[in-house]
């Protein structure tokens, strides 16, 4: 590794902000105290504030996912009212995919987005405050509909109209209103991170120097800045139609309630990618970090990224094949869904490509790594088959889509996160995560999520549907296992907790260069980072990338 | 202007091209729905019956089917429930309201055609859904629907089933066709 090694000018530089004047500067800029917090301009502690507030939601999510996992436990009503389960499952999805994971990356990007191109902070970082601090202030008000008069949203997190206006509870208005204030976050931050990763690149870093995770968040910006207005709009339209007598989507007024699904969909689908893209960036740094190899296939990965961002333009109606689609139409989205596949499988054979004959370390950053390309494909392998337009009709709204899209979100998107926590730990606090209590947490994670959603492939090929408090008998078996997998990978949770708080108040001190492979810029500057970094940018002209 | 103002201001420009275009795709959706009648709906107006010859040799099948929605305490039967017709000739069916509810009430029946590619070849010539209708507390109202499948309809179809499904109006003053939508869509 040592060609790998930066020149001295990176090295020197960020040594001399390390030993100098991080005191002087506490002194000069820093209020104290939770007004801190509140206005802090610095990319770190931004990242800080975004990675907590993730994970807040993540366990609040989860813990309405217990509940939804709680009354399925047993055929027959238990626990909850069915109009209870409705929000649940309903808030649990708004809240993993806008307050847990979504956050969780802008949050990964704040951090190490300046970092790995050598930039002192975010292009704009009053703007990156504010767009922070929208999303306590939208997620406070959406957890807050569950108290209103008739509860919170209960038409399931694609709120598809007209279960979401005519049908709606009255608290849908605040709904609506979180959403936009949580869009409003989304959009300011992909301005910023692409403001950032254009123009703040050190001399001599070129696009195609940029670490895959620079790369992967540069594209799901530039999908954030395309679709997030069409999820505007679609809820506007929705309150206007709850509101102002509208018709867009009421069909006795003369709208159309398919209109929905559309541009729901055509926000929707470039969303799922914008949840799954970094994670790709963050598997194609960690990989060829434990494998002790440069990433294989560099320029296709980057090509590859690109081409899923572009495709998931034109595959929203797959969400939609039992809608009554024209022949001719479903065929189309059958064929654009499964190019799809193409480059994902490149992404896939590179990731494997990278591992063959490396010199593996199993560390838990490496172990969740592995662990996303393993069940992340499996995910990808039952969205070929909901690909299938006649299959689809079988499937479609059954437990089996509700495995589809949990294998590629949680050990997909989720895993991912935790692997970047793990490998970023060291940057952030100074120290080593704790390696044995990361791996309990990993292997009960990995046995608890399969043991949570792979059953539900069955129940769904069966026939379950969706979204329903109760079920058939014959479902018993499969649900009861779901449960026991659910509680168990939910409770494992706590253990990463452990490891975060323990890891930020002390372990083994890391180095600069805290794992033995990692070769990207932010391991030239010491552990912890301190406060300011890259202030003169680093000279990388001669530095060798990946 | 820096750098950094020059790639926000484009991405600002990007961000507001993507919301006039989702604005523009409710307009565009109903254009393109009703230039190919993909979303089943048939034409707001009534249309003349264009006289051609009458293609004796085939026959298709039309249901009619009726739904009441929420919140209207109305009956709608249609009275003659399917009919076999040839395309090219024109035909008259009747459909019966009835108001269940103790006050008079307005509601209006808003057609859906199925397989969708048929509404393009369904000709109404009169139909009650052109406008809402106004039924006194247990009044019975019996209305004519007068339509014809145009001679170039599709081989492969041999039902058409058309699906009414009755809305309640709000009372106030009286919209006409257009209806209250603030939206493009026909009904």
């Amino acid at each position: 590794m040592a060609p790998n090694l930066p020149p001295k000018a990176p090295l020197e530089h960020s040594q001399s902000v390390a030993g100098s004047p991080a005191a002087h500067e506490e002194e000069h800029h820093y209020r104290s105290g939770p007004l801190r917090w509140l206005l802090t301009t610095n990319h770190k502690e931004i990242g800080t504030l975004y990675l907590i507030f993730s994970l807040s939601m993540f366990l609040i999510g989860g813990v309405m996912a217990l509940v939804v996992r709680l009354e399925l436990f047993q055929p027959g009503l238990q626990m909850v009212q069915p109009e209870f389960f409705n929000q649940m499952t309903t808030m649990h999805g708004l809240i993993m995919v806008f307050g847990a994971v979504m956050p969780a990356f802008v949050g990964l990007a704040n951090w190490m987005v300046p970092l790995q191109i050598g930039a002192p902070d975010m292009a704009l970082p009053r703007l990156n405050n504010f767009s922070f601090w929208l999303l306590p202030i939208a997620f406070t008000l959406l957890l807050a509909t569950l108290l209103m008069p008739g509860g919170g949203p209960n038409f399931g997190w694609t709120f598809y109209a007209p279960l979401s206006t005519t049908y709606a509870p009255p608290s849908t208005t605040f709904f609506i209103f979180a959403l936009h204030m949580a869009g409003i976050s989304s959009i300011l931050g992909a301005i910023n991170i692409i403001a950032t990763i254009l123009n703040l690149r050190a001399p001599g870093m070129r696009l195609m120097d940029m670490t895959l995770f620079v790369w992967t968040w540069l594209i799901t910006a530039f999908l954030l800045i395309a679709v997030m207005p069409v999820l505007a709009g679609v809820i506007t339209m929705m309150l206007l139609d709850i509101n102002f007598g509208t018709s867009f989507f009421n069909a006795a007024g003369g709208g159309d309630p398919v209109l929905f699904q559309h541009l729901f969909w055509f926000f929707g689908h470039p969303e799922v990618y914008i949840m799954i893209l970094p994670a790709f960036g963050i598997v194609s740094v960690i990989v060829p970090t434990f494998a002790r190899k440069r990433l294989f296939g560099y320029a296709s990965m980057v090509y590859a990224t690109a081409s899923i961002a572009i495709l998931s333009f034109l595959v929203w109606a797959h969400h939609m094949f039992a809608v009554g689609l024209p022949l001719v139409a479903e065929l189309f989205f059958m064929y654009t869904t499964m190019l799809i596949a193409v480059p994902t499988g490149v992404k896939v054979f590179n990731w494997i490509t990278t591992l063959f004959r490396g010199s593996i370390t199993f560390e838990t950053p490496m172990l969740f790594a592995l662990a996303f390309i393993v069940l992340f494909t499996i995910g990808g392998f039952s969205g070929l088959m909901l690909a299938i337009a006649p299959a689809d009709f079988q499937y479609h709204d059954t437990y089996f889509v509700v495995a589809h899209f949990h294998y590629v979100l949680v050990p997909g998107a989720v895993f991912s996160i935790m692997a970047a926590v793990y490998y970023w730990l060291p940057k952030w606090t100074g120290h080593y995560p704790d390696e044995r209590i990361g791996r309990w947490h990993f292997w009960l994670s990995v046995i608890g999520v399969n043991l949570l959603f792979f059953p539900m492939h069955f129940a769904g090929l069966a026939g379950m549907p969706r979204r329903i408090p109760d079920y058939a008998l014959q479902f018993a078996d499969f649900n009861m296992a779901s449960s026991i997998g659910g509680f168990l990978f939910g409770f494992s949770q706590l253990l990463f907790v452990w490891v975060i708080v323990k890891c930020v108040r002390g372990g083994a001190k890391a180095p600069a260069k805290a794992w033995e492979g990692a070769s990207d810029l932010e391991w030239t500057l010491p552990s912890p980072a301190p406060l300011h970094t890259f202030e003169t940018p680093p000279d990388l002209r001669g530095f060798k990338f990946h | 202007m820096t750098p950094v103002q020059r790639t926000v201001t484009k991405t600002l420009i990007a961000l507001l091209m993507m919301v006039g275009f989702t604005i523009a795709l409710v307009p565009l959706y109903d254009v393109f729905c009703q230039i190919t009648g993909l979303n089943g709906k048939s034409a707001s107006q009534p249309r003349a019956v264009v006289s051609g010859e009458v293609d004796e040799s085939r026959y298709v099948t039309v249901q009619f089917i009726t739904r009441t929605g929420s919140g209207l305490p109305w009956r709608l039967e249609a009275l003659n429930r399917q009919v076999r017709v040839h395309p090219g000739q024109a035909y008259e069916v009747r459909f019966a309201f009835v108001n269940h509810g103790k006050t008079a009430s307005r509601g209006r029946a808003v057609p859906s055609v199925s397989p969708s590619e048929a509404s393009l070849h369904l000709r109404k010539v009169t139909c009650f859904c052109f406008q809402e209708q106004r039924l006194e507390a247990g009044e019975k109202l019996e209305l004519p629907m007068m339509f014809q499948l145009s001679s170039d309809l599709p081989e492969g179809i041999h039902t058409v089933t058309l699906a009414y499904t009755l809305y309640p109006v709000a009372e106030g003053p009286v919209a006409n066709n257009k209806s209250t939508s603030m939206q493009g869509g026909d009904a």
